[in-house]
């Protein structure tokens, strides 16, 4: 996805400008208040530039101020529809793999061909391999590998099946091998990928809940502006008249509006919808799929994140780290019967076995013929696994066996031997670090235990301090015993944990936090974590989950990475950031702003006769060349650094996990003190350039 | 400057601060409900006012009936006051036999007193009767400092409540704010003035000739019980024309020191009182300072103006009695703290003092500000503060854990925006207006001054008058009234809205995640916001009055 993005770009940039001028259109622009009063403004300078033409008069300012005021609205617009386009690219590649797929549709165990769009909630489909699956919906029979790339972008196939929580399939998904039997779960349009066009597009954004504020202070902003402008041409009108002075050739409608788009705040008005695009973009460049922009923002004040022990804090399995003969054996001839017993053993753990025998004592995997044994697979109720070694007539003369303490225990006990009692002690002593005792024996003698470790991911500690110092607690979720919990929440470095965790526990937790006054992030994936997903103020579900956990999460990780929630939240974070950081900076701008304008609209008056300045004129610290050049060159400023902070915008500023106060500190230093003396530098080089060019006088 | 005028700025400040901690604290017990030293004195009067008036004490209100108590109770009072005017020539109490008030003149004083503006179009002594002075002014000065006060509260109330909508009980904060902190201090501070020199009389204006012969009347009246509220309450409307200029309302250095101190002392105690009610102290003595480091530099810039420039004509019409030490810090703190009283006229003041005073206004009186409304003011400004920065750090801003969002943010910029419209409207429309010209005793930038002045004095609720300007005309008394109405309601309104928002939103804790409010950095950014609103608000207008007179006064030109 991401390469045909950058293929696309310039296609991309020749859309945006081609729309920044479908956007000038009165109804379009009234969305954003500010940009809307530039646009009023626009059009009144243009009328007063062919009143005066068709009364015989050309003024190259008046030309100049209108095309650069409409400059100003065309680049907002820009900035919008480059935010926009980079989506709709996205959207295009998505919609592509949507296009005409026929179903299978299943009536009564027959089979009719009808195409995909037609298909309704809890219709029954059939995909074999090869087959693109129609629609959303659940597997109800059989398992399939799916290659989902054309949502994830990762090409690696996963499995669905009935039951369970991998049951979801997504339309628009291919099948690569055998059959399933799938029931629709959405009804046309209302799909996963149909839901995710809309949001790329943009189509559908609605403005979050701090945009809306933001806004708001915006176009009060503008008012009040507004409102200084407007009375201060009847305060220059006072002034004239009693310094006996005329003012009206200064003093005019184009230059008093130039001054009130001067000052509005136009360079956050302009990318303020880009900003949040762009925040929804970042998310879906990183497959993330936020079902809203109020989880965005919302991910952004994230201070409590539950997550998974499993997958996020420690790697998805345990590793065998240490072999503990009893009292009598010898270490190598425990690890060569717990090597014996993993070797048909497929699990991770089982080869993590095989493995260690081999590092420490160089014990090379024998292969077993099935003739002289079988391979007793783990079962739930037994708590063990092992081999048989068996004569050919099947009768068993030796039994190994590996297991959790217990069973081990009570199997070697049923055949008439004993479990040592410092091995207990040594299993106790396991458990309590954090791991995980497996049991050996063979027949009735019990050889030792192996030590099964959760190793914890490398640089993840790293990731929770920064976490820390951003203000963010986690808390670690597992089903392991609250002892076991303790040792990984240490060696991991999380603030807190919750052992033997259920549903309804991990949902109490979420609203005891929340009742805190805190917001809680969470991902998950099963059926049952559904109603915690929900409670949860960001919930993420996995892409791989089920689509009841789906429906409740308000956010969904296409790459099923749960460690993904921390980019989430920086996300968000950098999304506000963003906007704070452009508001001051465009505020701090009107500065220069005054000091460019109010000394070239009234630096003749009061002059004394024989003066070429009047007071006021001590105001043009910048000292700029002429009034027309120093109005001319603030409202060109006020237009390009909108271009100039689009990639800005699009990118949102950079971003640390840092304190407050280290935040705060060093963007009021960027966009506050730079926006205070930006604009003087940018001002004055603008003007040397006009006097260069001969524009105006 | 002398170093005595050092010292006496000073101790001034040292004072001020002193007494903040002690009155803070007895004051945020007393509207907790606590016990206090003044409840054996005064708790009789507290339950009887309860049963007189039928005041359920335990009732809980949420920000609509409280607000709607609040705009009635103010209501009646400008009703009552409108009246007693227009018919104070048939009531006792008028031994001056003075005629009622012209309707203009009665609705202007009506909206000044009930708004805490106190602005004067009339003069006290040729104007008011002593029972209109009495009955009607004197108890609408506390009745609007109390009215302040409420306000503060409630929106403080629901800065720290716990999801609940209860702001607390109007009338039970009105009696409390009035019976234990306005009345104590005021009798206090009255008898003590009235030691001084200050008259309290009924008897009637004396008749005297004078060392040539001539025959001149003496005003008189029960000044010193006025003039305490009017220091304490942030009023400032004199009983005499001349206001604390006038030698019995403040006849001796003594008095003209407590005077002066009065005017400061309730706003920056409150802003302790603060504090300890949101139970970080360090908040409140951080926005203490803001003000006070706001105020020190108006002070600094006023008093460097009126020493370093010495031209004899600059030097017309200063108050020589009590000093430019004194009438420049009379001058900070009354335009700092919404009084509006004066010790010297302000149009006599170097351009960059008026300048000075103006902007103090212009700020929104949130500089310590009028009793009760200047930290509600304030609040505001954090609240914008806390909005702008706090999205810096990339949360949704906070404030004291409760969440700024669409509704606060509306109300705050509607409660900046209705003054500065009143402001910049009224001033605008009166510069080009025949029949509003007429009025000015200056032309040039000078007039603009006398004018914008005006105007933000009423918006803003301060009071102060810059002289001058003869504001006794219908066009005048109605417009400004409405802007005083425009500027007192526009702000307590949004206010109480913000108080009811917040009340029911939950407390998020601190972590090092949030956007601190308790340090240098916030501290300087508060600055940084109020001046920045309003300089940009202000600046043309600014720059066209005081600053251009300022820069002709420098070279020699004097309006």
């Amino acid at each position: 996805m991401t390469k045909t993005i950058e293929t696309n770009n310039n296609m991309i940039i020749l859309t945006a400008v081609k729309d920044s001028f479908l956007k000038l259109n009165p109804k379009e622009e009234m969305r954003n208040p500010v940009m809307f009063v530039t646009f009023i403004c626009s059009a009144i300078t243009t009328v007063f530039f062919f009143r005066h033409l068709y009364g015989g008069v050309f003024s190259l300012f008046e030309l100049l101020i209108s095309i650069w005021l409409w400059f100003t609205v065309l680049f907002a617009n820009f900035a919008e529809a480059l935010a926009e386009g980079r989506g709709k690219a996205q959207a295009e590649s998505l919609k592509k793999s949507r296009k005409e797929v026929m179903a299978r549709l299943l009536v009564n165990d027959k089979e009719t061909v009808i195409p995909a769009g037609k298909l309704k909630k809890n219709d029954v489909v059939v995909c074999e391999a090869n087959d693109i699956i129609p629609a959303d919906g659940e597997v109800i029979e059989g398992i399939a590998s799916v290659d989902e790339s054309a949502i994830t972008g990762e090409s690696a196939p996963v499995i669905r099946e009935s039951g369970g929580d991998r049951s979801a399939v997504t339309g628009g998904t291919k099948v690569i091998s055998d059959r399933v039997v799938i029931r629709i779960t959405a009804d046309p349009g209302g799909n996963f990928i149909d839901r995710m066009i809309a949001l790329i597009e943009g189509a559908k954004r609605q403005r979050t809940p701090n945009e809306i504020a933001l806004s708001i202070v915006l176009s009060g902003l503008t008012i009040i502006f507004l409102l200084a402008v407007a009375t201060l041409k009847l305060f220059a009108d006072y002034s004239g008249a009693a310094a006996g002075q005329d003012l009206s050739s200064i003093v005019t409608v184009p230059v008093l509006v130039s001054l009130l788009v001067c000052l509005i705040p136009t360079t956050i008005g302009g990318l303020l919808s880009a900003i949040g695009i762009a925040g929804m973009d970042r998310l879906i460049r990183r497959h993330v799929i936020a079902k809203s922009g109020r989880a965005v923002e919302a991910a952004g004040d994230i201070d409590v994140l539950l997550l998974d022990k499993t997958g996020t804090i420690t790697l998805g399995n345990r590793m065998a780290s240490d072999f503990i003969p009893a009292a009598g054996v010898e270490q190598k001839k425990l690890a060569e019967v717990a090597q014996l017993s993993s070797l048909s053993d497929e699990t991770p753990e089982g080869r993590s076995i095989v493995v260690l025998a081999k590092e420490k004592f160089e014990l090379r995997a024998q292969s077993l013929h099935s003739n002289e044994a079988t391979f007793i697979p783990f079962s739930a109720s037994t708590q063990m696994s092992g081999v048989d070694f068996h004569e050919k007539d099947k009768k068993v003369y030796r039994s190994i066996r590996k297991g959790a303490v217990e069973a081990i225990k009570k199997d070697v006990e049923a055949r008439g031997g004993s479990f040592p009692s410092n091995l207990e002690a040594e299993a106790r002593k396991v458990s309590s670090s954090g791991g995980t005792p497996l049991a050996v024996s063979d027949d009735n003698k019990v050889l030792g235990i192996i030590h099964l470790k959760d190793i914890v991911k490398g640089g993840i500690k790293e990731r929770f301090r920064e976490l820390r110092k951003m203000g963010i607690r986690t808390v670690m979720i597992t089903g392991d015993n609250p002892i076991t919990a303790a040792a990984i929440a240490a060696e991991a470095g999380v603030d807190d944990f919750i052992a033997q965790a259920t549903p309804e526990s991990k949902m109490d937790r979420i609203s005891r936090e929340q009742a805190g006054g805190h917001l809680v992030a969470m991902t998950g994936d099963g059926t049952n974590d559904a109603p915690a997903l929900a409670q949860a103020d960001v919930g993420v579900t996995m892409n791989t989950g089920t689509q009841a956990a789906r429906e409740a999460g308000n956010m969904v990780d296409l790459e099923s990475n749960p460690t993904k929630l921390i980019e989430i939240v920086e996300i968000g974070k950098q999304l506000l950031m963003t906007r704070g950081a452009l508001t001051t900076f465009s505020i701090a701008n009107d500065v220069a702003k005054y000091f460019a304008i109010i000394p070239a609209m009234f630096g003749m008056l009061y002059a004394g006769q024989n003066e070429v300045r009047g007071p006021l004129a001590i105001l043009n610290i910048m000292q700029l060349h002429s009034p027309l050049s120093a109005i001319l060159s603030a409202v060109i400023f006020n237009a390009i650094i909108i271009v100039i902070l689009i990639p800005l915008a699009l990118r949102g500023v950079a971003y640390h996990s840092e304190s407050a106060r280290t935040l705060l500190r060093r963007n009021l230093q960027i966009y506050g003190l730079g926006g205070l003396v930006a604009p003087f530098i940018g001002i004055k080089l603008i003007d040397i350039l006009i006097v260069w060019l001969k524009v105006v006088q | 400057m002398r170093v005595n005028d050092y010292l006496q700025v000073i101790i001034f400040c040292l004072v001020l601060i002193g007494l903040t901690p002690p009155l803070g604290l007895y004051m945020a017990r007393v509207f907790e409900g606590k016990k206090t030293v003044m409840s054996p004195v005064m708790g009789w009067l507290e339950n009887l006012l309860y049963r007189l008036c039928g005041i359920n004490q335990n009732e809980e209100m949420d920000w609509k009936i409280y607000t709607k108590a609040l705009l009635y109770f103010n209501l009646l009072g400008f009703l009552f006051l409108f009246v007693l005017q227009l018919a104070q020539k048939i009531l006792p109490l008028n031994p001056a036999n003075l005629p009622n008030v012209a309707w203009d003149s009665a609705f202007n004083t009506a909206a000044s007193f009930m708004t805490n503006t106190n602005w004067q179009s009339y003069a006290g002594e040729t104007t008011m009767s002593y029972l209109t002075q009495m009955i009607g002014l004197t108890v609408q000065n506390f009745l609007s400092a109390a009215t302040g006060i409420t306000v503060f509260l409630a929106l403080t109330r629901g800065l720290i409540s716990k999801s609940k909508s209860s702001l607390g009980n109007f009338w039970v904060d009105m009696v409390r704010s009035l019976i234990y902190v306005l009345l104590p201090l005021s009798i206090l501070l009255a008898v003590i003035l009235n030691s001084q020199g200050v008259v309290q009389t009924l008897s009637s204006y004396k008749d005297a000739t004078t060392l040539q012969g001539a025959n001149q009347t003496i005003p008189l009246g029960p000044a010193a019980s006025q003039i305490a509220i009017k220091q304490l309450g942030t009023n400032g409307g004199g009983f005499f024309n001349a206001n604390s200029a006038h030698p019995f309302e403040n006849p001796t250095p003594l008095a003209n020191f407590l005077e002066v101190l009065a005017i400061l002392l309730i706003p920056a105690a409150l802003v302790y009182s603060y504090g300890v009610m949101i139970g970080n102290r360090k908040h409140g003595w951080l926005l203490f300072f803001v003000m006070f480091a706001i105020f020190a530099l108006g002070l600094g810039l006023a008093l460097w103006s009126e020493y370093s420039i010495s031209s004899a004509t600059i030097h017309e019409g200063q108050e020589v009695r009590l000093g430019i030490t004194n009438s420049v810090l009379w001058m900070t703190a009354t335009t700092c703290a919404s009084n509006g009283s004066v010790n010297a006229m302000y149009s006599s003041l170097t351009p960059l003092a008026g300048g000075v005073a103006m902007f103090n206004i212009m700020l929104g009186e949130v500089v310590f500000g009028g009793v009760g409304s200047g930290l509600y003011g304030m609040l505001h400004i954090v609240l914008l503060t806390v909005f702008l920065a706090g999205l810096m750090v990339g949360r949704t801003p906070e404030y004291l854990g409760k969440k700024i969002e669409r509704k606060e943010v509306q109300m705050v910029i509607l409660s900046i925006l209705l003054p500065s419209a009143a402001i910049l409207i009224g001033a605008g429309i009166a510069c080009v207006l025949p029949v509003a010209l007429s009025s000015l005793s200056s032309k040039g930038p000078h007039g603009l001054s006398e004018i914008l002045y005006a105007f933000t004095s009423a918006s803003q609720n301060n009071g102060s008058a810059f002289a001058g300007l003869n504001a006794n005309t219908v066009f005048y008394n109605v417009v400004l009234g409405l802007c005083m109405i425009i500027g007192r309601f526009g702000v307590i309104i949004p206010a109480m809205v913000i108080a009811g928002s917040l009340a029911v939103k939950r407390i998020t804790p601190v972590g090092s995640g949030t956007f601190a409010t308790d340090n240098f950095l916030f501290a300087a950014l508060l600055v940084g916001v109020l001046i920045i609103v309003g300089v940009l608000t202000f600046f043309p207008a600014l720059s066209l009055g005081p600053l251009v007179e300022h820069l002709l006064m420098l070279k020699g030109r004097g309006f």
